[in-house]
């Protein structure tokens, strides 16, 4: 066996088919950012399930359902404190939900780090225009515009 | 050890009356070769009780010696020849052939690069494992005996010991495939084994590296892990009761 010198031990070096580019980050302790994200997924989930279902069965089962749905019964509906607090809560609790679990599936599947930011980018501008609108029109709706 | 022989392939084997044939087809990567990974089809006699290994042995013994693979006890214990065996991750000492089917597919366990045919790169693997300090740490001084421990106290880590480091939980795990600075499951199990054990102090230490953005906050109870794990270990419960420790720790 001839020993083998530096270059040419350089040219064996195969490039794996997967290296890796990462290495497992130890930044101590974090803004745990990935803990209250997670807990509020399970709280909302929990939250929503109530919420959520509460709000099919007013809308779509009972008391004639979804036959019965137009301008003057949402008005009717809006009138009382309670019902906008629900679907005020309804719509932060699915909004932010619903972003968060689309985050973790960028962030699970995209590959490439321009790929990821714009994606989020993306998400983040599309959920902060439905949950600016929604909330806009939960607290400014005019009964009287139906004339 | 761990052996990697490269040996010319003898002379087939005659096939015997109780033997029965079986295709196993392997995933070959040979960079020196082939940059690309293929697939190549052997023809086997196995018998009723052989293992998957045996089928392997077969195959680099009497066919082709350059198929190379990881194995070391043959057993079950040394955690070396984790495979990717139609497609979920077994020990390929532990999974009877008669249990496969006729046509059976072996790979490399996924996430990991591989260096030829079965063999991958273990040191991203290792890297997480040494990360979560898999040592005692103890405070205050030194007992002049032995540390003792209840058998209640023994039994609340009884699952985590039993870990032979295979990676087939790790490697069985998606978010592990597309996220390679994830600690992945084997870390937080080696974890697991020290932070519930009453005679270590190094518990807030380790949760700290795992409520890392790339530790257990990642994990999306697949149950992947639990499914591949050799030993039974109860993975993915594992990595929930460290989720449970950090939400429920003091300070």
């Amino acid at each position: 066996m001839t020993a083998v010198t530096e270059t040419q031990q350089d040219r064996l070096v195969i490039e794996a088919p997967r290296t890796r580019k990462k290495r497992p980050s130890q930044s101590g302790r974090g803004t745990n950012f990935e803990m209250y994200a997670w807990i509020f997924m399970r709280m909302s989930g929990l939250l929503l399930v109530f919420l959520v279902l509460g709000h099919l069965s007013i809308m779509l089962l009972l008391d004639g359902g979804v036959q019965r749905i137009n301008f003057g019964f949402v008005a009717g509906r809006w009138a009382s404190p309670f019902w906008r607090t629900w679907d005020l809560m309804q719509l932060w609790l699915a909004q932010l939900h619903g972003t968060n679990g689309l985050r973790v599936i960028i962030n699970d599947y995209a590959e490439r780090d321009g790929t990821r930011f714009w994606l989020k980018m993306l998400l983040y501008t599309s959920s902060f225009l439905v949950l600016v609108l929604g909330t806009l029109v939960i607290f400014t709706f005019d009964p009287d515009l139906a004339g | 050890m761990t052996v990697v022989e490269d040996r010319p392939a003898a002379e087939q084997a005659p096939v015997e009356d109780h033997q029965r044939i079986i295709t196993v087809k392997v995933r070959r990567y040979d960079p020196e070769v082939d940059p690309e990974a293929n697939w190549q089809s052997f023809q086997v006699p196995v018998e009723k009780g052989d293992r998957l290994l045996d089928a392997l042995h077969q195959i680099k013994w009497y066919q082709d010696g350059s198929l190379s693979f990881r194995r070391s006890c043959a057993h079950g214990v040394c955690g070396s020849d984790a495979m990717r065996i139609n497609g979920v991750n077994r020990l390929a000492c532990k999974v009877l052939v008669k249990d496969l089917g006729d046509e059976i597919l072996v790979e490399p366990i996924k996430g990991l690069a591989v260096l030829k045919d079965l063999i991958v790169d273990m040191e991203p693997f290792f890297e997480a494992f040494r990360a979560i300090k898999p040592f005692l740490i103890t405070d205050g001084r030194e007992p002049t005996r032995e540390r003792l421990q209840s058998a209640e106290d023994r039994e609340r880590f009884e699952d985590t010991t039993k870990c032979i480091m295979c990676a087939a939980c790790t490697t069985a795990c998606p978010v592990f495939w597309n996220d390679d600075a994830y600690f992945g499951p084997q870390a937080i199990v080696a974890a697991h084994r020290f932070i519930f054990d009453s005679r270590d102090d190094g518990a807030e230490e380790r949760l700290e590296i795992l409520n890392d953005k790339e530790g257990v906050w990642r994990c999306r109870t697949t149950f992947n892990c639990t499914d591949a794990c050799p030993r039974g270990i109860q993975v993915t419960k594992a990595i929930q009761e460290v989720k449970r420790a950090l939400i429920f720790r003091r300070g």
